[in-house]
């Protein structure tokens, strides 16, 4: 256009357009920094995270209170991991996890990507955004980032509340697997580790469903309570048998395999599979998401 | 409010938009047939045909649902129009958003921010979103944007504790974080006090002052009229006038009006000049002047011996053109 845009002046283009030229990935790393910090000053997604850690303790005392102590003779039945974490406290974050992921770990998860982008058209701020221009798919990403964030900061939050529990009111020890196998403490704690990362990854594709979902409405409300239907509503069927054909498809159907990391040897392919259906259920939904959002009017 | 203050030194877009100065052809906003057609089936905007020339300060008027704020959405690329194209500072949009919206500064149907943020840290969240924003300035740009709107003493207040006055005045602030081009200001003076209009209005032409363009627009002739320099009218959809302030007022058919005591006199002269829809009331009689000077006119009527008592040419009220234009009423064309 003008001869000025084609030869900035040396210097001070610094000012306002420096970071025009340093690329593309120094910006964007801003734009998720304020990103995050406005997931993670938000008083209900800390109140959230609050609850991510009163749940582990609440579970940790009643089955310390409910359990025999290893002192004394076996209990009765149970389920495998109710012994195992009689035996050892790291279990319960085993546990816990298992127990979480049916529906606080994605109700918090609904809520965060619910609100991403609905919230924003509500308050009217996706207008100012983009008019910026934050950049339509650019600032998708930033979400989806920020979502992917906060799955990580969940499920660490989880387990290490649930870790210091079991530290505090069980024995701690070399940890016994599933299988039987015995593996030295350092090892179950890298096992808790990945089993962690899975569980994140886990709700990192629950996560990129609600933000696809969130795309669609102005309403994060709306928005929060279709994807809570939505996880409850694959749950259930993945429980009923006449849906044997469909259940592997689903998109919470590989969420509990993680307990195939708590096994000698690792059952990789469960693995694998599990891992397979997140990356296909996040391409499909971010497709959907960059799709709608990339060609939506913001109305709003 | 602050007057004076500068907008940090100087940057490409400053030395751009004194480089085109002189370049007065060069039109900040052109449209091109531009049309929007809803779901609903609801023609908000039709065949749109808009220019905004560099440096103006354009009134972009018309009632409440007349397409206005739905045009301003599609210059910012926020819809995408049915058909039609724009370009905003010679620039394609939306092909050429990420390049020319940083020269671009908006405020969109209302203020909008976090209402758990500061106005500080929404501004600041503002500028972490453009990606040529250099973050080491941005605390700066953020204090001097505030300091332009009089918010300084109101940075750290929570959003949701503002006045409507301050939300409007912070939303203006985010347009000014970084030297602008062209800012587009939708109803800036909406739901404020006279005394906050007229801040707002004192900042426009502040921000005109230093040779932005301003395209501004308002469903109240009167709160534009004294900062525009070109106006143009929407109604139902359509731009029904466009062009300088001066224009719009030389629609309206002037007047001749002469105050005497011999009005069938009076009329056989005007009569005997051609003017047309001559009126006479009580002691005075009217005409539209056309094509003929003041100077002369009176100069027959004197020569006629018609005792002139007073004489004058009133200026056509832009507020009786501009209802004329968008029809009685707000809200009647729904």
């Amino acid at each position: 256009m003008s001869t000025a845009e084609v030869a900035p002046a040396p210097g001070g283009g610094a000012l306002a357009t420096g970071g025009a030229r340093r690329g593309s990935v120094r910006p964007w790393f801003r734009l998720l920094r304020s990103e995050l910090a406005l997931v993670f000053r938000r008083w209900r997604n800390l109140a959230l995270l609050a609850v991510l850690v009163a749940i582990p303790v609440i579970l940790g005392i009643a089955l310390r209170l409910s359990v025999p102590h290893p002192s004394g003779p076996p209990g009765g039945p149970g389920a495998a991991f109710l012994a195992q974490v009689a035996g050892n406290g790291v279990f319960l974050a085993f546990l816990v996890l298992t127990i979480m992921l049916t529906v606080a770990l994605p109700l918090v998860m609904a809520v965060v990507s619910g609100d991403s982008l609905a919230g924003e058209a509500n308050t009217g701020t996706l207008r100012y955004l983009l008019a910026v221009p934050a950049g339509r798919a650019r600032l998708l990403s930033v979400k989806y980032a920020a979502i992917v964030v906060f799955a990580l900061v969940s499920c660490v939050t989880v387990a290490v509340s649930a870790l210091i529990m079991g530290v505090a009111l069980f024995p701690v020890g070399p940890v016994t697997l599933l299988s039987g196998t015995t593996v030295p403490l350092s090892e179950g704690l890298l096992r808790l580790l990945f089993v962690v990362l899975y569980v994140a990854a886990a709700m990192a594709t629950l996560g990129a469903i609600g933000l696809a979902i969130s795309s669609f409405t102005e309403h994060p409300i709306g928005a929060i309570a279709a994807i809570m239907i939505l996880a409850v509503a694959s749950e259930v069927s993945d429980n009923i048998p006449q849906f044997a054909v469909v259940q592997p498809y689903l998109p919470t159907h590989w969420w509990l395999s993680f307990d195939s990391l708590l096994r000698a040897p690792i059952d990789t392919t469960t693995l694998l599979h599990g891992l397979l259906s997140f990356g296909v259920y996040v391409v499909i939904f971010g497709s959907i998401a960059w799709a709608r959002f990339t060609g939506a009017d913001i109305t709003s | 409010m602050s007057t004076g203050l500068e907008v940090p030194a100087a940057s490409p877009a400053d030395s751009r938009a004194r480089s085109r100065r002189p370049d007065a052809a060069a039109a900040a906003v052109t449209t091109h047939g531009l049309t929007k057609r809803f779901r609903s089936g609801q023609l908000a905007v039709d065949g749109l045909d808009m220019v905004v020339p560099c440096g103006s300060v354009y009134g972009f008027l018309g009632p409440n649902g007349s397409g206005k704020t739905t045009t301003i959405r599609m210059l910012l690329g926020l819809i995408f129009p049915t058909s039609g194209t724009h370009e905003l500072l010679g620039t394609a949009m939306p092909a050429g958003a990420a390049r020319v919206l940083p020269r671009v500064g908006s405020l969109v149907e209302g203020p909008a921010f976090y209402p758990q943020l500061s106005g500080r840290a929404n501004l600041a969240r503002i500028d972490a979103a453009d990606a040529t924003a250099d973050p080491r300035t941005a605390q700066q740009r953020v204090g001097v944007a505030l300091e332009r709107v009089g918010l300084t003493a109101a940075a750290r207040k929570h959003y949701r504790a503002y006045s409507l006055g301050m939300k409007q005045r912070l939303a203006i602030a985010a347009s000014l974080l970084r030297p602008r081009e062209l800012i587009i200001l939708d109803e800036p003076t909406n739901g404020l006090d006279p005394q906050g209009t007229r801040e707002v209005r004192a900042l426009i032409r502040e921000i005109a002052t230093g040779g932005v363009t301003v395209l501004v627009s308002s469903h109240l002739l009167a709160e534009v009229e004294q900062i525009c320099s070109h106006v143009g009218v929407m109604r139902t959809g359509r731009l029904v006038f466009q062009g300088s302030l001066e224009e719009m007022r030389a629609r309206g058919a002037a007047r001749v009006r002469v105050r005497t005591t011999a009005p069938g006199q009076a009329r056989d002269v005007l009569t005997k000049l051609g003017l047309a829809d001559i009126q006479a009331a009580d002691g005075e009689i009217s005409a539209q002047i056309g094509e003929h000077a003041p100077e002369s006119v009176c100069r027959e009527l004197v020569l006629a011996g018609v005792p002139v008592a007073g004489f004058d040419t009133p200026r056509p009220n832009l507020e009786d053109l501009f209802v004329e234009l968008t029809g009685e009423g707000f809200d009647v064309d729904g």
